[in-house]
């Protein structure tokens, strides 16, 4: 166990190293630092200014490869090395304008966090229940009616939610406010309707699948000994939904990060001060301080859900552990 | 006039002819035209199927692009107009032409803004006459409702007319093919005993032929989904769209097919080391949030396409190869989970009879990849394209909407939802041009889910629905 884990960590570590170098790859190719320099400090600008504000960020570097510097410094005196160093041991410096990083993610996290956990547990809870809900009318109009509308709501954008969820909640029934943020007592009220929308996103795709893996768990020889025995179907259902937690599982699991992603969609549509407008404020003032501290948390929690699946499934089935 | 081939319009052209020749090979092969009958003998895939093949109808026509001829000036050479335009532009040459100033509501035959008009009595504020819609009407107050619904219902009469042909040939062809009189086969029919499911087939030509039966004959004299806030035509504007998702839904597994492809048939038959880079490329690109990937992209495309002008002598073109380049951007973030199906597929197949043999004869590796495992994994590939295809017409709108879309003045559901954005907080509420964009995105999507069900449900037995 100690050695699978260990392993597992140090493949983590090898993977954001890699997502770290893709993203200095793609940002670079995009911006070049004295692009950064004259968007920060305006148009005109000297040549000397710029030399110095990127002496200052410690972008006067070249980025991979130092020719002029002695032995392995060539590659140690680079622009590349000095973020990755400085990423990896979790340090991620100032925002251009001077801002901590680190600071601002712990803050930001909150309101993104209040959207993607509660939608990820009301995803997986509604799928599991009308999953096995359907499987329960099996043969009849409710399940046909049910396969349809989730086909149906599979179909309709999310664009279509957050708009008519905005005019119809937010509009018409003032419900609630239409977008933005307060922190505090009335925070839920902001959330809500993101998180509905998500819902609503997912239901589709999810319950559909959670219902074909009850059904494929419904024809195995278990189920037959069981109604055998005079169970009830709802007992039978219970002996299902245990045995189809492997799946359920790996799927949940794939979604933390699917939903993490949507968040950052979804809070730029309802103006929340969370993770995804720090990201899009990043790439537009190009700031690849920000940029690079919003992929590492987010392929973090990719690389944690995918551990956090590997060791749910020891929980589900025992015998998943011996190996 | 003289053809234009823009780059999309190459690939999409290239795509019908890679399906047909699929088809061509299916036919020939008994599991796959079993298969793939299973697909169209299912009541809602073939249905689905028809919906789907009249967008594609559409999406071709405005693929076959052209710039016309201008008028001849004595003494000098034939020129071209500038503007690339499409078979399918020719046909709504009247909807887009007939552009209004503003907004209108559907079937509307006063402007929805007040203007001021100067007349021999003086200056009045008042919802003016439309230019383009019901002309011919004196007093549209009292004559509006009559006359729409006299359009309507001729253009029903016609839908219904050219069903009841489609259904006579049907029952024809029926008669002809397993003997017997055609009143049989009209009545077989019409009880749905048939081998494949004519009966829905022929139902949903119906409603398709009555719905454009009525719109084509009000699109005449109104504009039947009203118009958008400079005055264009939704219906015009809508059609158009549908190209962009078709290219979108379609091409992006395409182009990156081959990355995926050979990496997935590399990590799967050659294993080892080679394996694990692989498998360590796909969880690197996987982790990173696809949204940063593809803004990332889509930057460094449009500073490129800012610094290279002079390779797009049309202002189509230039929107076009944003188009394909997209696709290629979307194919980068999307291209692992195919890679990782073919993995997986390929780890099947190499340890079946035929593959052994090929490696114990000495056949290269290279070859054994080409020859005996390429062609077995392209189902797979087909498979995902049909799967893919409506997430990738959704995520085209919320991408549009977000900003690192197709180029804003190309027609597309998400430019189309992005202009209107602000129209339900307008008082009164302009409902029309989301109502017209999320109908159409939502046929084409639901359509496309459908059909990829019965697909799914013919290839992979297990999760049939029961």
């Amino acid at each position: 166990m100690l050695a699978f884990t260990l392993r597992r960590v140090l493949y983590s570590v090898l993977v954001l190293l890699g997502v770290n170098a893709v993203t200095f790859v793609l940002f670079f190719a995009v911006n070049t630092p004295d692009d950064m320099a004259r968007m920060q400090l305006g148009r005109r600008i000297t040549a000397e200014a710029i030399e110095r504000w990127k002496a200052q960020q410690g972008y006067d570097k070249p980025l991979f490869l130092n020719a002029r510097a002695p032995g392995l410094h060539k590659l140690t005196d680079t622009v590349f090395y000095v973020t990755t160093a400085r990423a990896m041991s979790l340090d991620m410096g100032r925002t251009n304008e001077g801002i901590v990083i680190s600071e601002e993610l712990r803050h930001r996290i909150v309101p993104s966090m209040m959207i993607a956990v509660p939608t990820l547990l009301l995803v997986v809870f509604a799928s599991i229940a009308t999953g096995l809900g359907l499987i329960l009318y099996r043969g009849t109009g409710l399940e046909r009616s049910g396969v349809i509308g989730l086909v149906a709501l599979m179909s309709i954008s999310t664009l279509f939610f957050i708009i008519t969820g905005q005019f119809v909640f937010a509009r018409v029934l003032q419900l609630m406010p239409i977008s933005g943020f307060v922190a505090g007592r009335s925070s839920p009220l902001f959330v809500a309707l993101p998180v509905l929308v998500l819902l609503l996103a997912y239901l589709g795709p999810e319950a559909r699948l959670f219902r074909a893996i009850f059904l494929e768990e419904l024809g195995k020889d278990y189920v037959r000994t069981a109604r055998a025995k005079g169970l009830s179907e709802l007992g039978v259902m219970g002996h299902v939904l245990r045995n189809s937690l492997i799946p359920i599982i790996t799927s949940s699991g794939l979604l933390l990060p699917v939903v993490f992603t949507s968040t950052i969609v979804t809070e730029t549509f309802f103006t929340i001060p969370g993770l995804g407008s720090f990201t899009i404020e990043g790439i537009t003032q190009q700031d690849f301080n920000i940029v690079r501290a919003v992929v590492f948390v987010g392929s973090t929690l990719y690389i944690v859900a995918f551990l956090l699946t590997d060791l749910a499934y020891g929980w589900a089935d025992p015998r998943v552990r011996v190996k | 006039m003289r053809p234009v081939v823009l780059w999309t319009d190459a690939v999409l052209f290239l795509q019908v002819a890679a399906a047909l020749a699929y088809a061509w090979r299916a036919a020939r092969a008994p599991h796959l035209a079993a298969t793939w009958s299973q697909t169209f003998k299912d009541p809602a895939g073939a249905a689905a199927a028809v919906v789907l093949a009249v967008f594609l109808a559409i999406g071709l026509a405005d693929s076959v692009h052209f710039r016309l001829r201008l008028p001849d000036v004595a003494g000098s050479a034939p020129a071209y107009s500038p503007v690339t335009t499409s078979l399918l532009d020719l046909a709504l040459a009247h909807q887009l032409e007939g552009a209004e100033s503003t907004y209108s509501a559907p079937l509307a035959t006063r402007a929805f803004e007040k203007q001021t008009i100067v007349t021999e009595q003086g200056v009045k504020r008042e919802y003016p006459r439309l230019q383009h819609a019901a002309r011919d009407l004196a007093d549209p107050a009292r004559q509006w409702r009559a006359d729409v619904l006299t359009r309507a219902a001729l253009g029903a009469a016609a839908g219904l007319a050219a069903t009841a042909c489609l259904a006579a040939l049907a029952a024809f062809a029926l008669a002809r093919r397993t003997g017997g009189g055609w009143t049989q086969a009209a009545r077989r029919i019409a009880a749905g005993r048939t081998t494949y499911p004519l009966r829905a087939v022929l139902a949903t030509v119906a409603a398709l032929c009555v719905l454009s039966g009525v719109i084509a004959s009000l699109t005449l004299e109104y504009h039947v989904f009203g118009t958008d806030r400079v005055g264009n035509d939704l219906l015009a504007l809508v059609l158009k769209s549908v190209r962009t998702g078709l290219v979108i839904g379609t091409m992006t597994t395409l182009v990156t097919m081959p990355i995926a492809a050979g990496l997935g048939l590399a990590a799967g038959y050659l294993g080892g080391i080679i394996d694990e880079v692989i498998q360590y490329v796909v969880t690197v690109i996987n982790s990173i949030p696809y949204v940063l990937l593809i803004a990332a992209g889509v930057l460094i495309l449009v500073i490129y396409l800012d610094a290279h002008p002079d390779q797009f002598p049309t202002a189509a073109e230039r929107t076009d190869a944003r188009l394909f380049f997209l696709c290629v951007i979307l194919g980068m973030t999307t291209w692992t989970d195919l890679c990782r199906l073919i993995r997986g597929e390929v780890l099947k197949l190499r340890e079946l009879e035929f593959v052994q043999a090929a490696h114990a004869f000495g056949v290269p590796a290279a070859r054994i990849m080409r020859v005996h495992l390429l062609p077995n994994v392209m189902h797979v590939v087909l498979i995902n394209i049909v799967i893919n295809f409506s997430s990738l017409v959704l995520a085209e709108a919320i991408l549009s909407y977000v900003g690192v879309g197709v180029d804003p003045s190309m027609a597309s559901f998400g430019t189309l939802i992005n202009t209107a954005r602000f129209e339900l907080g307008r008082e009164p509420v302009i409902w029309w041009t989301l109502a017209t964009a999320f109908t159409f995105m939502f046929a084409l999507v639901l359509a496309a889910n459908v059909f990829a069900d019965s697909v799914r449900d013919a290839f992979d037995p297990r999760t049939a629905r029961r």
